[in-house]
């Protein structure tokens, strides 16, 4: 496809809700007009993170102000289950209490703020036990969600324990609070004979219907859930939405009236997964320049009470401890620790992240071990020709890193700029200044085979306008307004003409998250084959009507040309009513190619590699451990971009999100096993202050992806969070310019205090 | 004399409410009863700006707008004042210029943050003040997003404000000013029975008489603090006295030795005073919540809720300030570091008011640091506050005043340390260490989810190093990452 003949896609195009986000009118789920009626629902949680109930009262609740029912386990005429697959995540606690927090009752009210108080009314005696807190804590009980998982090529502890050179350590990854602005919320609408419509804030409708069915004990078939849009995602809308629909539609199904539960936000921060927080532990042998030859790898991930999606995010973890860079011998072993605290989830990057931090701490270890530029190091280690061979078996083919970096490198002017910070550190007794440049490599398909698949409903109206349905759901990416571009494409039309709707289970049915970056990929693929189909049956009947050269025909600028002649896109729309000739179709797409076998590790996992790297430069206090970001430039590979705009958006927002990760957003738990940052007042992500004053961000200039994807695009969602690696590699450089030679001790997320701890540790006497 | 309806402005047009409950928020009022809901709630406690909205009132003659957190401000709280929310700027067909260039520069995606975020340009694009890029940060504080990374937002608000105001509320500013001219009155405010209601009285007497006669009621100035006992407490306040309407309680006295500032003052009422005692006074009250936070907390309250990490009372205490409390008919002013008795326990009777707080300004012989230290820099609440004031003789220090936030169950003078630096050289290492060790006698911090013990009585003595370095050598380019004074002086 040549880029130059393309009308729409490739085109900045502004949000399609731009200027309903702007004038305060697009709708979120709190936002629909309530019907008459409408009861609010509010959780009753449990204060104990671990134990057994011994009895609940809930007299006190049931006789509040407002209230109007008190659910429970009991009331579920279903499975009391919302989990996304392996079970083990009840809507209500029945007997056990699995993590502080756990809902054990929900009071439906008149109003929300009845709802709320009531809950404080309860009674509930717990027999608590000492829970298992922190990743450590479940490593020493020995208890998983999960059996363990190990990738292995050659003998890479023998090498290692044999090797001249080898290297080890431990590295503590934090985890991370989704804080997508709009709480988790679903509205329940009853209908006729037991049908229910749930507006769901969710990536997952699909899901959140079957298990509202499931919950209710009813056919799937009588349930829709529907989603316009949500206020933030990130991957904590995927599987944590569907307990509040549940909730929600039990609380209907009750009362038979409306019912409608929006969280709190410091409930949705203490009883919603978060990214997984990982306990590192590695050793590797390399070279005398730095070339590893061998990796023992040990990833504990701390998944919580159960086991959720974890084996995804924890396999993930695996899949990209390699980063940009061949590991010859290896071994990976991945653990899935349970503990007493709310169950981990998807974010962003699902279990990526953590992975590539191993790989960016082992590269800049090894530096200042041979005194030498980390990035030299990086580059001698990247996937080449002869040395491209993943960890599980898949061999790198699309590999752009070396060439991008080169770029990077030069217009970041990285290496002039890393001789000044060293002059400047040598002058400067307090602040110390560092710089990385890191790559980054992610892989692009669900390591779930089976969800790489999407579906998509076309209409054509006869004046002309298209309708577009399609599986994925809008959380601020522009998956909408890509698809629609695409469509619009197909048509010849403006995009303005191309109306989006809200995702349906009854639009589109047995869809699959929107995740995994893979929501334009899918669902514009999806929708192109839906437009093709109406397409050629418009090109057959104009064809037919107007003696045309099938050839000849064009679908331009809203017209359809035919040869000497053209007619409005209207015009054909309407004559194909007219002829009777069908013009709503549905697409269907399942990613071609996936091979991967988990069991036996082998097969391609990836339809392809999503490549990035970003050159950070941060200056830190040595007395109070602060820490600023100076300047950032990043160059990612997008391929063929469908929207310029969006994809810089993603890039932009998915650097700076990973930068509070790495830097502010600290989770605290007390030993209690209670959250105590369950709040913006005391859980940091980035303001707008944080954001480098200087941040370029640029598109590399590909020549497309070489998978045959939806218009030669790449995905953009998940990737760049993992540019911020240069900011924490960053200020391990500007660490180790305290004591050259030394390893700082530095994990994540990098607060001031981790930051002094590891000044301390670097002003010590000793290496 | 009362009036027993809250009134105020929506669109040019006096809105009168008698049924007001004495915990309603704005936001509930304007999502629940109008049912204008372009205004989001994020978080019900101040802290991400998704509530935002713009509050127009008369102040010192002008009328001005300010953006405020609705989810915490108490819809009573408006009274007198002019409500703009994201809904009334302008359709999808008449975008306001800051709504037309976030658009076009791409700075929504999920759109949720967007309404507060397009309030807080708003609110300055009315300022007259320019929109350079730390501008922009310091009226965005209190706007969090989670999407976009936040250059674009920069970049809108770059676009769009120039210190010129040309949209429609322009055109009606005077007639606003006008309605809102005619809407004060010398009548207090009372609404409910007197069991339960939400008072705004009009004059210091009657408030006095008020608050003397319900010593129970809770004393309300900004609601930065008390919003968030409604809202995530669940407390049910029946009796709330605010001070937003009381003549003159807002005050700023500015004289050659010392300003007196009121309890009603606002912290950007008082930021540019402040700064004029010294920069880095100045700073500490920049570095104070957010934007809103600051246009609706208030100085007085800082010190009257006796929180151990209210930021003002370290820096007030090391200058020397003075406390004025008025009961009934009685005044009294202490040292403000006497106020503090403990944890949760200032002294002050109930039906007891703080009503002002005196700062002596500096000497030519005193030097003045402060230093906020918190995970990230806007927004955040202290792990530990530092603040010091050495009086000199050449480059010896005849007297020091230490005092910290974030250390004790108190805002808290480190005696020992003082005592250690009495007669010390500046640059005396060896004496400089000595204090430094002392400051382990005056406090015993504790660990929180902000900090460790350990990292804040080591981050409390680097910072008495870092500020009698800065003192010794003049220069903070080498010792601070922001907030130059160099820049200031």
């Amino acid at each position: 496809m040549n880029k130059l003949t393309l009308q729409t896609v490739g085109k900045a195009i502004t949000h399609d809700s731009a200027e309903m986000h702007v004038s305060g009118s697009a709708h979120y789920i709190d936002d629909i007009a309530e019907p008459a009626g409408t009861l609010h629902v509010a959780p009753g949680l449990s204060d104990i993170a671990k134990g057994i109930l011994k009895s609940v009262n809930l007299e006190a609740v049931r006789s509040a102000p407002g209230v109007v029912a008190v659910l429970s386990a009991k009331d579920i005429p279903g499975k009391n289950d919302c989990s996304p697959g392996f079970g083990g995540d009840p809507i209500f606690a029945d007997k056990e209490i699995k993590f502080h927090g756990q809902v054990i009752f929900a009071v439906v009210a008149t109003s929300r703020d009845q709802a709320r108080r009531a809950t404080r009314l309860a009674r509930i005696e717990i027999e608590g036990e000492t829970p298992n807190v922190q990743v450590e804590d479940g490593i020493q009980s020995g208890e998983t969600v999960l059996d363990d998982y190990t990738f292995i090529r050659g003998d890479a502890p023998g090498l290692i324990e044999q090797a001249n050179s080898a290297i080890s350590g431990t590295i503590t990854v934090g985890g991370q609070e989704h804080f997508y602005l709009e709480t988790q919320i679903s509205f329940a609408v009853p209908g006729e004979n037991r049908t229910m419509k749930v507006y769901c804030s969710t990536q997952h409708p699909t899901e959140v219907q079957h298990l509202v069915a499931r919950t209710l004990g009813q056919p799937d078939a009588s349930i829709v859930c529907e989603c316009r849009r949500m206020g933030g995602g990130f991957g904590g809308k995927e599987s944590q939405a569907a307990q509040w629909a549940c909730i929600a539609a039990l609380a209907s199904r009750v009362t038979g009236l409306p019912a409608k539960m929006r969280l709190d936000r410091d409930d949705d921060m203490v009883v919603t997964g978060k990214r997984h927080d990982f306990l590192v532990e590695y050793s590797a042998s390399h070279d005398d320049k730095g070339v590893v030859e061998a990796i023992d790898l040990e990833l504990n991930g701390r998944c919580g009470h159960s086991a959720d999606v974890s084996l995804g995010i924890n396999d993930r973890a695996m899949f990209h401890s390699d980063n940009s860079y061949f590991y010859p011998n290896l071994r990976i072993h991945s653990r899935r620790i349970k503990t007493d605290t709310v169950s981990n989830t998807a974010f962003r990057g699902f279990g990526g992240p953590q992975g590539m931090v191993f790989a960016e701490r082992m590269m800049d270890q090894l530096a200042i071990k041979l005194g030498k530029d980390p990035l030299a190091i990086r580059k001698r280690n990247f996937y080449s020709k002869g040395r491209d061979v993943t960890p599980y078996g898949q061999k790198v083919r699309d590999n752009v890193i070396r060439q991008l970096v080169a770029e990077l490198e030069k217009s970041s002017d990285y290496k002039n700029r890393r001789r000044q910070i060293a002059k400047f550190n040598r002058k400067s007794r307090f602040l110390k200044k560092g710089i990385s440049l890191n790559p980054i490599k992610f892989g692009i398909a669900f390591t779930l085979m089976h969800l790489n698949q999407a579906g998509s409903l076309v209409h054509v109206y006869t004046d002309g306008s298209v309708q577009v349905n399609h599986g994925g759901t809008e959380m601020g990416q522009g998956l909408n307004l890509k698809v629609a571009q695409v469509v619009a494409e197909e048509f010849g039309i403006d995009v303005s003409q191309v109306q989006i709707t809200a995702t349906s289970t009854e639009k589109v049915p047995n869809t699959t998250p929107t995740a995994a970056s893979s929501g334009s990929d899918l669902n514009g693929m999806a929708s192109k084959k839906a437009a093709e189909k109406i397409k050629k049956r418009m090109v057959d009947l104009a064809a037919r009507l107007f003696q045309a050269d099938r050839k000849a025909i064009r679908f331009i600028n809203g017209k359809v040309e035919l040869g000497d002649r053209e007619i409005s896109f209207a015009e054909l729309a309407n004559q194909c009513f007219i002829e009777r000739v069908q013009l709503s179709a549905t697409g269907y797409y399942a990613t071609p190619k996936l091979t991967w076998e988990r069991e036996t590790v082998s097969g391609k996992a990836f339809l392809y590699f999503a490549y990035g790297a970003s050159c950070s430069e941060v200056t830190i206090d040595t007395l109070t451990g602060e820490m600023k970001v100076d300047r950032v430039d990043i160059l990612h590979d997008v391929g063929s971009s469908i929207n310029p705009a969006i994809d810089i958006g993603q890039i932009e927002g998915g650097f700076v999100q990973g930068m509070g990760w790495l830097t502010t957003e600290e989770l605290v738990y007390d030993s209690d096993g209670r959250l105590s940052t369950h709040a913006p007042s005391t859980y940091k992500i980035p303001t707008c202050s944080d954001v480098p004053a200087d941040f370029r961000t640029a598109l590399f200039a590909s020549k497309g992806n070489k998978a045959n994807t939806i218009y030669r695009s790449k995905a953009v969602g998940e990737p760049p969070l993992m540019l911020a690696l240069s900011v924490f590699s960053a200020i391990f450089h500007a660490l180790a310019s305290i004591n050259p030679g030394k390893v700082p001790d530095l994990d994540t997320p990098a607060t001031p205090e981790a930051i002094l701890r590891a000044v301390d540790g670097m002003n010590a006497t000793g290496k | 004399m009362s009036r027993n309806a809250v009134r105020f402005l929506r669109n040019g047009v006096v809105t009168e409410l008698s049924e007001v409950g004495a915990n309603e928020t704005l936001l509930d009022y304007l999502r629940l009863r109008e049912r204008a809901c372009g205004t989001k709630e994020g978080c019900g406690e101040g802290d991400c700006g998704a509530c935002t909205v713009a509050i127009g009132s008369i102040k010192n003659g002008r009328l001005v707008y300010e953006s405020i957190n609705s989810c915490i401000q108490l819809l009573g709280q408006i009274d007198g004042k002019d409500v703009i929310t994201v809904d009334d700027l302008g359709d999808r067909e008449a975008l306001h210029p800051v709504q037309r260039a976030m658009v076009d520069e791409h700075a929504s995606q999920c759109g949720f943050c967007t309404p507060g975020i397009v309030i807080s340009l708003f609110v300055l694009y009315h300022s007259g003040e320019s929109a350079d890029r730390e501008n922009v940060n310091n009226w965005l504080s209190g706007n969090l997003c989670r999407c976009t990374g936040y250059r674009p937002i920069v970049d809108a608000a770059a676009s769009a404000i120039d210190g010129k105001a040309n949209d429609a509320l322009s055109g009606r500013l005077a007639e606003t000013q006008k309605i809102l001219g005619e809407m004060q009155d010398e009548e207090d405010l009372f609404v409910g029975s007197e069991d339960r209601f939400f008072a705004a009285p009009a004059s210091i007497e009657n408030m006095l008489e008020l608050s003397a006669r319900h010593p129970d009621a809770v004393i309300l100035s900004g609601a930065t603090d008390v919003g968030l006992w409604i809202t995530k407490q669940l407390r049910d306040l029946p009796k709330i006295v605010h001070t937003g309407r009381v003549k003159g309680f807002s005050d700023i006295v500015d004289s050659v030795d010392k300003v007196r500032i009121n309890a009603g003052a606002t912290y950007e009422d008082a930021h540019s005073v402040l700064y004029s005692i010294d920069p880095d006074l100045g700073e500490v009250v920049r570095r104070i919540g957010s934007k809103p936070v600051r246009n609706s907390g208030t100085v007085g309250g800082n010190i009257a809720n006796g929180s151990p990490i209210g930021d003002m009372p370290p820096a007030l205490i090391v200058l020397g300030a003075k406390l004025e409390l008025r009961h009934d008919k009685s005044t009294r002013e202490i040292a403000l570091e006497d106020f503090f008795v403990a944890y949760g326990k200032q002294d002050r009777a109930p039906g007891e008011l703080v009503t002002a707080v005196t700062i002596p300004r500096l000497g030519s012989s005193q030097h003045f640091r402060a230093f906020k230290i918190s995970k990230r820099f806007d927004q955040d609440i202290s792990s530990v506050l530092a603040a010091f004031c050495f009086t000199l003789d050449g480059d010896v220090i005849t007297t020091a005043r230490i005092a910290y936030g974030g250390m004790a169950a108190t805002p808290k003078r480190a005696v020992t340390a003082e005592q250690a630096l009495a007669g010390v050289t500046l640059g005396d290492e060896a004496a400089i260490k000595l204090a430094v060790t002392a400051l382990t006698k005056d406090f015993t911090p504790m660990t929180d989810m902000r900090a460790s013990a350990e990292y804040r009585q080591k981050v409390a003595g680097n910072l008495l190093r870092k500020a009698l370095h800065e003192i010794r050598v003049g220069d903070t380019k080498t010792t601070r990452l922001l907030a130059h004074r160099e820049a200031s002086l």
